[in-house]
């Protein structure tokens, strides 16, 4: 999903610098709302934040015989919403672009734009739909983050693509060829993320549900239900 | 407690894990990043006209040392969840074992910050 340092070329990199940036510093400025009325979210946001962190980093095999790796968002976006996940992600993706020539400095507006925006806009969403149709919280976290992972890697083609028109058959066309890369490869990379994400939801609930509950992340009764169950 | 999910989980992992080393036996499959292939496909589309616009400042002068850089982010990453899970999870026993937890709520919260 990282697009390589020098891989957009101008006015790309730019455009998408100029669509990350006012999302990152929407998200700073939640940030501090957050951090400064509610304290006791600061554990929370570290386990959201280094989830990332580990994710990002865990590049793994896929079924076409490439190897890729989760973006681990999903969680965060579902506990803070998207604006604050894109600060999380630019953190990450500064780390990588820096120390591991994963990415790069002008790529890092587009690689935010897919990573850190879209994937988590997505997560949000439809955890949002799933909560509200009732559907078991476990299996809406799963869909929720598996989806937002693979949004993250569409939307990396849609970048490319629009950055490298083929010269038969234009955008459309590198847009089939750049997604046979990525979407193919991450289907199965998002349905562990989704797996693994649903479980480390399981343990913030069972040891701290009464923050989501207060941050609205999650009702009550849902809370009371799922205890009842694993209980 | 249910494990229901612990072995859904573990199910979903191991199956690609099976799948994975049975392929990588039979295929000859590189595994190589998808993200180093879009580099390939650049060139094809532009018929290998394209020139970066931009190097990397510094890249890890080996494999071994992009793996340390790599692990090193996987642990502090999975350092800090531990930390904090187990920071809860204790604390919520605590609570509970000395009945703390109704008496001076809104306190203690304030104080273990």
């Amino acid at each position: 999903m990282h697009i390589m340092e020098g891989f957009l070329p101008t006015p790309w990199w730019q455009i998408w610098f100029a669509v990350s940036i006012p999302v990152i510093l929407y998200g700073i400025h939640k940030l501090n709302r957050l951090v400064k009325e509610k304290r006791e979210i600061l554990p929370l946001l570290a386990v959201a934040g280094a989830f990332i962190f580990v994710l990002s980093s865990l590049k793994l095999p896929s079924i076409t015989g490439s190897c890729s790796h989760p973006t681990g968002t999903g969680i965060a976006a579902i506990m803070f919403g998207p604006a604050i996940t894109a600060v999380l992600s630019t953190i990450v993706l500064i780390y990588q672009a820096l120390f591991l020539a994963h990415g790069g400095l002008t790529t890092l507006g587009a690689n935010v734009f897919s990573m850190g925006i879209v994937g988590p806009v997505v997560a949000y969403l439809i955890y949002k739909a799933g909560m509200k149709a009732n559907l078991n919280f476990y299996l809406v976290v799963f869909l929720a983050t598996a989806f937002g992972d693979w949004a993250t890697y569409v939307t990396t083609s849609v970048e490319l693509a629009l950055a490298f028109p083929a010269a038969s058959g234009g955008v459309l066309a590198s847009f089939t060829k750049f997604a046979a890369i990525f979407a193919v490869t991450q289907v199965p990379l998002a349905i562990m993320e989704g797996a693994v994400s649903a479980l480390l939801f399981k343990y913030v609930v069972n040891v701290k549900s009464d923050i989501l509950v207060e941050m609205k992340v999650i009702e009550e009764s849902v809370v009371r239900k799922l205890r009842g169950n694993s209980a | 407690m249910s494990r229901k999910l612990e072995l859904i989980v573990l199910a979903i992992l191991l199956i690609f894990a099976a799948q994975f080393f049975y392929m990588s036996s039979t295929t000859d499959a590189e595994y190589g990043g998808a993200d180093g292939k879009v580099e390939g496909v650049i060139q094809d589309i532009t018929g290998g006209t394209y020139k970066p616009i931009a190097e990397p400042i510094w890249e890890p002068p080996s494999g071994e040392i992009e793996s340390l850089l790599f692990g090193l982010q996987a642990a502090i990453g999975a350092g800090i969840i531990g930390y904090f899970l187990g920071y809860y999870r204790a604390k919520k026993n605590n609570e509970n074992d000395i009945g703390y937890k109704s008496k001076k709520k809104s306190e203690c919260e304030k104080q273990s910050l």
